[in-house]
């Protein structure tokens, strides 16, 4: 490496990105280089900024659901799960248990396909294109399983505060079940391509470490952060949705390198594995919306025969419901880390303010940490496995 | 603010222990507890709350734009203590003439893009940031689009 006196003179400035593949999505990296190494990498980013939060202003809380979708295309339940809880603590409302379990279940799928995208363009930047045909695979029967429920593959939309949008079909939970019966061999494939692959190790161990001490202070989450031994995750020490019903384990590694962020993830997937087999032995039976006299919608029968009923459908479509003044911030765990929506409200129909706490925000700012000092080809693996979404960061 | 409320909120006790200017307000909502901090403090009750309560993590810095009411902007800071498992959120009233407040990044290094993403957001500037610059929107743009007077559709 060039001494600080003549790095200035020898150093080439790079651009990388916005449209690289390597980025996943619109990320762009200002590079100086000498040589090979990466001596400052400066993340430029903005590029999928639509106005998402300023969007929810003018939207009535009922509408807002459908632009959290957009937040993190990868794990939009996890999303609208997020903002239907922060609604639901405004308002006071308590969601019936078949709602809740079927939100954690389809929660810990949404983790599951998060992760294997992750997986497969990880490995993809890494050399190892077959894992992504695999991971994809996967994702795809999964996605298939939203459809079913939602009638959507990606932008689902399916919570609603207070409830679900709709009844899961009566084939959800068999359809779930087969996917299950076949998926954890699955996984043990992929470990089987990986884990002691030398290739992979050798592009990955030691690799971009990130140390416990600077992940805390960058704000670094979610798997990123259990890479580097920070033993935290919401579900287990913050339990929102129900989570505290379920028995999983939260995997932690102490080495921050690129390789024990992908040891974690993968153990995760398979913790999901286990919590949606609980939530699916033990689905509750019952509605899968709670009441509440106008907030939530009235029964379509109820609307034919009474006529208070039907008065409250009119104002909940017309003008959205009102919810009580105030502010929350609820924060729950996506694959990526603490997504948290700080919702603000002034008594009206429509949200004061929505400030979405992304993680991969903050975990971008880490990246520069991790970088810095290595080598190009080190860079994509490194950005690999921060595992960021750019529609999370720019919104 | 009175002792009653502070005794209730033990991060409020421990700040106003040490100057009882910093907190003006403590209060509890829906289980979040809320200290409303005398913006000139924010460095210093940053400083306190992460060396002596344990907030090793900062979770989120945003505003609220209270257009036309004034003080207009609230600057919110979200803090996490993992041994304890407690959130709190700070808030700092500015003014809507030239706003500006002390920027935290010296104590959580997080906070070096949430705030120049509310510097964008909303115009507030963060004396002592190390690189103040818009994040989301292009260099070159003009206004603050999270601010309450920037319409939401058609061409400004």
């Amino acid at each position: 490496m060039a001494d600080a006196a003549t790095a200035g003179a020898r150093t080439l400035t790079l651009n990388m990105g916005p449209q690289h593949p390597s980025t996943h999505g619109v990320l762009r990296l200002i590079l100086e280089l000498d040589g090979e190494t990466v001596v400052r990498a400066t993340p430029e980013i903005g590029y999928l900024h639509t106005g998402i939060e300023k969007s929810c202003e003018d939207k009535t809380y009922h509408q807002a659901i459908t632009l959290t979708d957009r937040i993190d295309y990868l794990s939009p339940l996890t999303n609208n799960l997020c903002y239907v809880l922060a609604v639901e603590k405004l308002l006071g409302l308590e969601p019936p248990p078949r709602a809740v379990w079927t939100r954690v279940l389809l929660n810990e799928l949404t983790r599951i396909a998060s992760h294997l995208v992750w997986l497969g363009t990880h490995a993809i930047d890494i050399g190892a294109m077959s894992v992504f045909l695999y991971c994809f695979r996967e994702r795809e029967e999964i996605l298939k399983i939203f459809e079913l429920v939602s009638g959507q593959r990606m932008m689902t939309s399916y919570f609603r505060v207070g409830g679900l949008a709709v009844e899961p079909p009566p084939e959800l939970l068999p359809r779930v079940k087969k996917f299950l019966d076949y998926f954890p061999d699955r996984v043990a494939e992929y470990e089987e391509l990986l884990t002691r692959n030398p290739i992979w190790i050798s592009r990955t161990k030691g690799v971009g470490v990130l140390r416990k001490e600077d992940a805390l202070d960058f704000g670094v989450t979610g798997p990123s952060a259990r890479g580097s031994g920070i033993d935290w995750d919401l579900r287990r020490d913050m339990p929102y949705s129900g989570y505290e019903q379920f028995q999983f384990e939260v995997p932690v590694r102490q080495e921050g390198d690129v390789y024990a962020r992908y040891l974690v993830r993968l153990e995760e997937i398979r913790q999901s594995i286990r919590i949606v087999r609980q939530a699916m032995e033990g689905m509750p039976a019952g509605p899968v919306m709670a009441e509440r006299k106008g907030v939530i919608l009235p029964q379509r029968e109820k609307m034919k025969t009474e006529m208070e009923a039907l008065i409250y459908h009119f104002k909940i479509v017309t003008e959205g419901y009102r919810v009580p003044a105030g502010e929350v911030y609820q924060a729950v765990e996506s694959p990526r880390g603490e997504m948290g929506y700080y919702v603000v409200s002034d008594g009206t129909s429509h949200p004061y303010r929505v400030k979405v706490r992304s993680p991969s925000f903050a975990n971008l700012q880490a990246l520069p940490k991790i970088a810095e000092g290595r080598m190009v080809a080190d860079l994509i693996a490194c950005i690999g496995s921060i595992d960021i979404v750019l529609g999370e960061i720019d919104r | 603010m009175n002792s009653a409320e502070a005794a209730q909120i033990p991060d409020a006790a421990a700040l106003s222990e040490y100057d009882p200017a910093i907190v003006l307000e403590a209060s509890r909502d829906r289980g979040e507890v809320t200290l409303v901090i005398a913006p000139a403090h924010i460095r210093h009750a940053a400083e306190l709350l992460k060396a002596r309560r344990g907030y090793l993590f900062l979770s989120d810095v945003t505003a609220v734009d209270r257009y036309p009411s004034e003080p207009r902007f609230e600057v919110i800071y979200h803090l996490l203590c993992h041994e304890r498992k407690e959130r709190l959120r700070l808030k700092c009233r500015l003014p809507g003439e030239d706003p500006q407040i002390e920027s935290v990044s010296g104590v959580w290094r997080a906070a070096n893009w949430y705030e120049r993403e509310v510097f964008d957001m909303f115009g507030i500037r963060f004396t002592g940031h190390p690189d103040l610059r818009r994040i989301l929107m292009p260099e070159d743009w003009e206004g603050h689009p999270l601010r309450k007077d920037y319409p939401v559709t058609g061409y400004r």
